[in-house]
């Protein structure tokens, strides 16, 4: 019975991680304003997935909180932006996605990921 | 909510103060703007990005440029060494727990937790872990939930399972050992909290370890000084840099640093560029000569006024390109960033399999727990930042390398590309030559004399724009002839000019123009060809339809051009030699300094096609030009460089620009480029061998055949050197050396 409750659990647990992680998406935050702020801390991009207008610009504030040198820079891959991201500090990036589409963001490592979806 | 700091210029009235705050405050956003009338500065409290500040600003009729605020550099080391030293503690605390339970419990000198006071000394013990797992596994735990929470996963999600793991089956077997099969209870403590003394070991080394590969950067920035010595109404006053505004007078001493980019108003001096362009020798400058920041004054004491201040320096643009530059991406490097997006779910994926293995199949007394080891194991020993990093950071190290040869590389693409490269096509004037023709001869065909043939030939060219004119009326400045009035003044294009002096019709051009004019030009003739084969241009002169003599203009060749083509044919590359200069000339220049292959009589526009003619015969093209004359053909290149002397140079214009006017450049960048895309091969091929040996091994693959499990401490240590090794690799191209 052990044996069978935990290959269960192994199998529940892959078909988790292929849901959770390739999927599904976290929920974008819609971009209500012309700013949208965002916090580089613990590995992550709060909020990840952005909600924006296709073809406007809007300024991302990023404020880096996280001191690894792996936060150090965001990188905007398809649309040719990369920028350097102070320690403790705002730093706005103009954003004008080309049309719609997502679009992501990541740091150089493609660890701490985000898209922004532009519609 | 931020305070915003902007250097305004045109600013010259309290009307102007008012025109800037009132367009300030009807940005929306903005809170409030003050102009400082006396420093020529705003100060705006807004959520507004400064772009759209400075913005609104130029549609009010006035130019504004952020004000730079503390050092940025310093201040990012100091978070960067506190960084450091908070690893570094992390990890002492965690090894200060793990190494005397890992001793004593090799030792045999630990309790066995099923006794009861053994228990006991396992709980204190869990509990202390518990603490090191907070302090110095905290971030790691933070980062795996806010990742989750966000649908990722990254480096932070691997080792806060693996410890996390160790730490909840070992508390497992101290709370309830009856809920553990016997052979199975084994505390890991020591292995958690020894796990978290590596990694945090292990990243405060490869942070030391990075900070190497910035040194460029670093080199470049130490430049611009922190103050400089302004003169506002009548008194010099020394004040931060920052405080310069646009049309500032400035002085410098000997031996001083330049401030800010601008054109000296008095005085004059020699200027030492090399920390930019690499050009060791000093350049003259006099009134009406640009200056830029970050540049040395050697002799004199002179005057400028600012014309570009803060984040719009040539040396500001310098540092932005190479910084961008830095952390751009070559094609090399997207096989590794697409295993990298998929790599830590697939990690847990293996770890969940390698779990159910060993359950299923491991030898049945041993079962659980080598199912527990050999899943912490997978997870601690994979390392999805040595992969990440292979690239990034071997480019990080060579573009900076580049900068420090006066070559500024676009991206990481140009970089990989410059290497791959078999042809280099030159143009002739300003790359393999000076630029700056000047008058070598004057031959006389009979009566006239040289003074009155440059005379002549000095009054018609003054009118005229070309290079070779131009060098015609200098040597006629340079020998103090006086000129003659010109009328009807014709420039025939490509083919030389013509006038009427003194009632005369006067023509000076090709020997195609005097063919033309049915000139006779027998008595010179055989001069002027030999003249030509000497890789100079000769332009007859003609008064009244006679032949009366033959000026003769030379660019001359670099110094060191034939030693760079020598070098550029040492690294196995075919040098071609494109200009639009006559056959002989260019042939001439050719044999001179030995290159390869010569395409002359090219028109600027079809420069573009000779490179795609090479291109289409499999060759891989690079370019070198001006930058200017030469874009289209830059362009279709597979890799242009723009060379230049000095800063001028557009660095907008090609994917590397060489600021020393040299082409040893050219060999400096594609040697880098060599010596870097190796380097990252062999990155990748360590991150690739080490994770896809590392994590079977991890599994357990080697135990049915040798009975070894790799011990989770052992992960973590391997785990720690990984990504260490990966940037200690790419720092060895800090070493680098040109062999001109």
């Amino acid at each position: 019975m052990t044996v069978i409750l935990v290959n269960l659990g192994g199998v529940i647990l892959v078909a988790f991680i292929v849901w959770w992680f390739w999927m599904t998406k976290a929920k974008a935050q819609r971009a209500g304003t012309s700013t949208i702020d965002i916090l580089v801390d613990g590995g992550t991009f709060t909020p990840s997935r952005i909600e924006v207008a296709a073809g406007k610009e809007v300024a991302l504030r990023f404020f880096r909180k996280d001191a690894s040198p792996c936060a150090e820079r965001v990188v905007f891959d398809e649309l040719g932006i990369n920028v350097e991201l102070p320690i403790d500090q705002h730093k706005d990036v103009l954003i004008t996605t080309p049309g719609a589409g997502e679009f992501s963001f990541t740091c150089q490592m493609q660890m701490y990921r985000g898209s922004l979806v532009a519609k | 909510m931020k305070t915003t700091r902007l250097s305004l210029s045109g600013i010259s009235c309290a009307g102007c103060v008012a025109r800037v705050e009132t367009a300030l405050n009807n940005v929306d956003g903005v809170i409030s703007a003050t102009v400082n009338f006396a420093e020529r500065t705003a100060t705006v409290e807004s959520d507004v990005p400064t772009e759209v500040l400075v913005k609104a600003i130029g549609d009010a009729g006035y130019e504004a440029a952020e004000l730079r605020g503390a050092d940025d550099e310093s201040e990012k080391e100091a978070a960067e060494m506190a960084h450091y030293r908070k690893l570094l503690r992390k990890a002492f605390v965690a090894g200060s727990l793990g190494l005397p339970l890992f001793v004593f419990g090799m030792s045999g000198l630990l309790p066995d937790p099923e006794d009861s006071s053994g228990r006991l000394f396992w709980l204190a013990v869990g509990v202390a872990t518990f603490g090191v797992l907070i302090y110095s596994g905290g971030h790691f735990f933070s980062g795996a939930w806010k990742s989750a929470k966000n649908h990722n996963a990254n480096m932070d999600t691997l080792i806060a399972l693996g410890t996390g793991t160790a730490w909840v089956f070992s508390m497992a077997i101290v709370a309830g050992p009856e809920w553990v099969p016997a052979s199975a209870r084994h505390a890991y403590f020591e292995a958690a909290a020894i796990i978290l003394a590596l990694i945090n070991f292990g990243a405060a080394l490869e942070m030391r370890a990075r900070g190497k590969t910035s040194e460029a950067i670093k080199r470049l920035i130490g430049l611009q000084p922190k103050t400089a010595r302004v003169i506002r109404s009548g008194v010099e006053t020394d004040i931060a840099i920052e405080l310069v505004v646009l049309d500032d007078t400035l002085r410098v001493r000997p031996g001083e640093r330049i401030a800010v980019d601008g054109v000296i108003i008095d005085g004059h001096s020699s200027i030492d560029e090399s920390m930019l362009t690499g050009e060791p020798v000093p350049v003259q400058k006099r009134p009406g000569d640009k200056v830029v920041a970050g540049t040395i004054n050697k002799q004199g004491s002179f005057l400028f006024q600012a014309r570009r201040i803060g984040k719009d320096t040539a040396l500001a643009q310098i540092i932005e390109m190479v910084r961008v530059a830095q952390s751009s991406k070559p094609a090399i490097g997207r096989l590794a960033d697409k295993v990298s997006a998929v790599f830590v779910p697939s990690v847990l994926i293996v770890a969940v399999g390698t779990f159910l293995a060993w359950f299923n199949f491991g030898p049945a007394e041993q079962a659980t727990v080598l199912a527990i080891v050999a899943t912490m194991t997978v997870l601690i020993i994979a390392c999805p930042c040595a992969l990440g990093l292979a690239t990034p950071i071997s480019i990080m190290v060579g573009v900076g390398k580049a900068a420090e040869f006066g070559a500024l590389v676009r991206n990481g693409d140009a970089l990989q590309q410059a290497g791959r490269l078999d042809t280099i096509i030159l143009d002739k004037t300003g790359t393999v030559t000076e630029g700056k023709p000047s008058v070598t001869r004057i031959i006389s065909a009979g009566s006239w004399s040289e003074e009155e043939i440059l005379r002549w030939a000095a009054s018609l060219e003054k009118g005229s724009e070309h290079p070779l004119a131009e060098a015609i009326v200098n040597a006629s400045n340079d020998r103090q002839v006086p000129l003659l009035e010109a009328e009807r003044f014709t420039a025939i294009a490509g083919r030389g000019v013509e006038a009427s002096i003194e009632g005369r019709l006067v023509v000076l051009g090709s020997r195609h123009l005097m063919h033309e004019r049915d000139i006779d030009i027998g008595a010179v003739e055989a001069a002027a060809t030999t003249l030509t084969q000497k890789a100079q241009t000769p332009m007859f002169l003609a008064v009244a339809g006679q032949v009366v003599g033959v000026i003769s203009v030379a660019d001359g060749i670099k110094k060191d051009s034939g030693e760079a083509i020598r070098r550029l044919h040492g690294i196995g590359l075919r040098v071609v030699l494109l200009t639009g200069d006559n056959e002989a000339t260019a042939t001439a220049v050719a044999k001179e300094v030995g290159i390869d292959q010569v395409f002359a009589e090219v028109l600027p526009r079809d420069k573009a096609d000779k490179v795609a003619e090479l291109q289409r015969q499999g060759r891989r093209v690079g370019m070198v030009g001006d930058g200017i004359n030469d874009a289209p053909a830059l362009a279709q290149a597979d890799v242009g460089f723009a060379i230049g002397t000095g800063t001028d140079v557009a660095i907008e214009s090609a994917d590397i620009t060489l600021m020393r006017g040299s082409l040893h450049g050219v060999s400096d960048v594609i040697e880098i480029s060599r010596k870097t895309v190796r380097n990252i091969k062999q990155n990748l091929f360590g991150a690739f061998v080490y994770n896809t040996l590392g994590i079977p091994v991890a599994a357990g693959v080697l135990f049915p055949l040798t009975g070894i499990l790799l011990n989770p401490m052992i992960a973590g240590g391997a785990m720690a050197m990984s990504s260490l090794t990966v940037v200690s690799n790419a720092n060895r191209l800090r070493f680098f050396k040109a062999k001109g």
